[in-house]
């Protein structure tokens, strides 16, 4: 009886997860690997030419990005270093104070961003730039309707174009519904480098988000172990105590 | 030649115990609360429940201690102060890990607890105090757990805390004061954080753990209920000894330590591969700063207050006011105060009940759990229908309970407890 009663229960809460939650274009997997110490190398790297000059990462140190990520302190001044000269610093961007009137809004800093909203989102959206002539400069994004952002990824990329589709709405009538991008000039890196690209940072700042993720995983295994062997003890223990309990 | 009388609660024992003995009734009480408190022996899987609710709360003081060494309670601070100590703290991210999936495990383990008790019957007479003392532990958990949710100062702990705060500014005439005060500003801000935080270390932790010493004395005062819902003590031996019953220590003791272990391995599985639960213990949109200006795309409450909440929001406003919802997602908690008196069965546990009984409860479960899902999901779609039949059902639950229970069939009690799990 009380059996049944966990499976049905077991049984509605998964269907429960599986019903359809209504979305928006669909994010491209990352495939990105936490454990992979050189993507996050990289990572780093296009990260700091690319991106920190708007975007700071101020919960992240120096440092403690150079112990985790296996590179020397000797490297940091002049391979990652760009705003500051003291390695236990905060990872800050170059912008004023008072940025906000260049694109409307502060560059927002991306410590935790992946946390926020994930490592697909952070790979899509640096792929889903498209060429809008509406927007003030002049590109929007798939994955990020309006985005303040330019595209400063273009020269690598290259610019793409919208694709959009007829789609009938409630009423029938037909509308353009926007589904995705396309290639429209080729960029100085082929399109598979730059996915590699992107991934690199995408991964990167997953570690970024929680510096001690691969350690907490790593250290999961041992405890899980330890806890495997403590319940088959714990459970002779009460067998032999309830021995005499009839 | 004089000596100290041999005061009636000291032990035999020389020594340090002995010495304390005499001071302070350390054995006596070790001995009454632990060591020949006889607990039935039939006890089975749902009665691992109390001791891990136990367990947690103590997880909770102690991270919670800890915790607070490093948190700034204050709205400029909070948000990078909890990120300092992820980052900064020697060990902080296991720390506040273990809080934040202790919170849910927390109630997940209640929940369970509170189900045992429906099904076996564990509020009834002479057990309904412990239960009441039970339901306020719940109270206060729900206020405790909704307060710690704020102190992160992210976007969804300041909007969860605009939300659940305005409530009672539905209220009539009471409502816009009642809300200003319990903010201690026109909005959530400093001053809301600041409170909450005090409430949340220092008031409601004491209110709590005198509760659960009130739960356990109420419950070692009358004795447990077991899953056959019939009192061991009818049956004694000659020295007075349930012979249903054995001490809780060692039995039950070894027996917890067992529970512990797999309550342990799923809670630290948590904790180490997946302390977000896929957005449910912690919610991706609380790792962006609280921002006045910009709510989440989604504004849900934690998933443990999630029933609540659907219930809240499935009752629509009427004569111009909201205060129906609020009053309905009152009356959810409420009404479980009144169980051992709405619940007029002639036997406690589901053992021995009727089909009727059995149908009613699985319902319930299963409208909880749904009510839990839709007030996750946006009010679109199948949910508010769903909201709306599922609140039905869970005061029809309770509300109906003292005919049903009434005219169900019952099976023949036995005499003794059938067996040891």
């Amino acid at each position: 009886m009380l059996k049944s009663w966990v499976l049905i229960t077991l049984a509605f809460l998964g269907a429960g997860s599986a019903w359809p939650s209504e979305g928006d274009i669909a994010l491209l997997p990352a495939g990105a690997d936490i454990r992979d110490t050189e993507s996050l190398q990289r990572g780093a790297r296009n990260y700091m030419n690319y991106c920190s000059g708007c975007h700071s990462l101020k919960y992240l140190r120096y440092n403690r990005l150079a112990a985790d990520l296996k590179i020397p302190d000797s490297e940091l001044p002049a391979n990652l270093m760009f705003t500051s000269d003291k390695t236990f610093d905060t990872i800050n961007s170059a912008m004023p104070k008072d940025s906000e009137g260049w694109f409307g809004k502060q560059p927002p800093d991306l410590s935790l961003i992946a946390r926020a909203r994930g490592v697909d989102y952070l790979y899509s959206y640096l792929k889903g730039f498209y060429v809008d002539k509406t927007r003030p400069w002049g590109v929007n994004n798939l994955y990020l309707p309006s985005a303040a952002m330019p595209d400063v990824l273009a020269q690598l990329h290259g610019l793409q174009k919208p694709v959009f589709k007829n789609e009938p709405d409630d009423s029938g009538s037909a509308r353009m519904v926007l589904v995705g991008v396309d290639a429209m000039t080729p960029g100085a890196m082929k399109p598979e480098e730059y996915d590699r690209f992107v991934r690199d940072i995408a991964n990167f700042l997953d570690y970024a988000g929680e510096p001690v993720k691969d350690k907490r995983q790593s250290m999961g295994i041992f405890v899980t172990l330890f806890l495997l062997v403590f319940f088959v003890f714990a459970y002779l223990l009460k067998k032999e105590y309830w021995k005499d309990v009839h | 030649m004089a000596t100290a009388p041999e005061s009636a609660h000291s032990s035999n024992g020389g020594g340090l115990i002995g010495w304390i003995d005499q001071r302070f009734p350390l054995t006596k009480l070790w001995k009454e609360q632990v060591a020949e408190y006889y607990a039935p022996k039939n006890f089975n899987f749902w009665y691992y429940f109390g001791s891990l609710a136990l367990l947690i709360l103590v997880n909770q003081l102690v991270t919670g201690i800890f915790l607070t060494m490093n948190y700034k309670p204050s709205s400029a601070e909070a948000f990078s102060s909890i990120e300092y100590i992820m980052r900064d703290v020697d060990w902080g991210w296991l720390i506040r890990y273990l809080h934040s999936t202790g919170a849910s495990a927390f109630f997940i383990v209640v929940y369970l607890h509170m189900f045992r008790a429906l099904l076996y019957g564990s509020h009834r007479k002479p057990r309904e105090l412990i239960w009441i003392f039970g339901c306020l532990i719940f109270l206060l958990l729900m206020a405790e757990g909704f307060m710690g949710y704020v102190l992160p100062w992210g976007n969804m702990s300041y909007w969860g805390a605009q939300v659940i705060v305005s409530l009672f500014g539905s209220l009539p005439v009471i409502g816009q004061s009642l809300v200003e005060w319990i903010r201690g500003d026109y909005y959530i801000a400093d001053a809301t954080l600041n409170r909450f935080f005090a409430l949340h270390v220092a008031a409601l932790p004491l209110a709590l753990i005198f509760l659960v010493i009130a739960h356990l004395m109420a419950l070692h005062e009358v004795g447990s209920n077991n899953p056959d819902g019939i009192e061991i003590h009818e049956h004694e031996d000659a020295e007075g000894h349930p012979l249903d019953g054995i001490p809780f220590h060692p039995y039950y003791t070894v027996k917890d330590l067992v529970g512990v272990a797999g309550f342990l391995l799923l809670f630290c599985a948590v904790i180490f591969f997946a302390p977000t639960f896929g957005g449910l213990f912690l919610e991706s949109a609380n790792f962006e700063p609280a921002n006045a200006l910009q709510t989440p795309p989604h504004i849900a409450p934690v998933w443990y207050f999630t029933p609540f909440y659907a219930m809240l929001r499935a009752v629509p406003s009427f004569a111009g006011t909201q205060v129906w919802g609020v009053l309905v997602m009152g009356a959810s908690i409420v009404v479980l105060f009144f169980v051992p008196w709405l619940d007029r069965s002639p036997v406690r546990s589901i053992r021995y009940r009727g089909p009727i009984y059995k149908v009613m409860l699985t319902i319930f479960v299963l409208s909880f759990i749904s009510l839990g899902i839709c007030g996750l999901k946006p009010p679109a779609g199948i949910y508010p229908t769903l909201a709306k039949v599922c609140t039905i059902l869970y005061f029809a639950f309770f509300l109906l309970m003292p005919w049903y229970t009434k005219f169900d069939s019952v099976k023949p009690v036995p005499e003794r407890v059938s067996g040891h799990a």
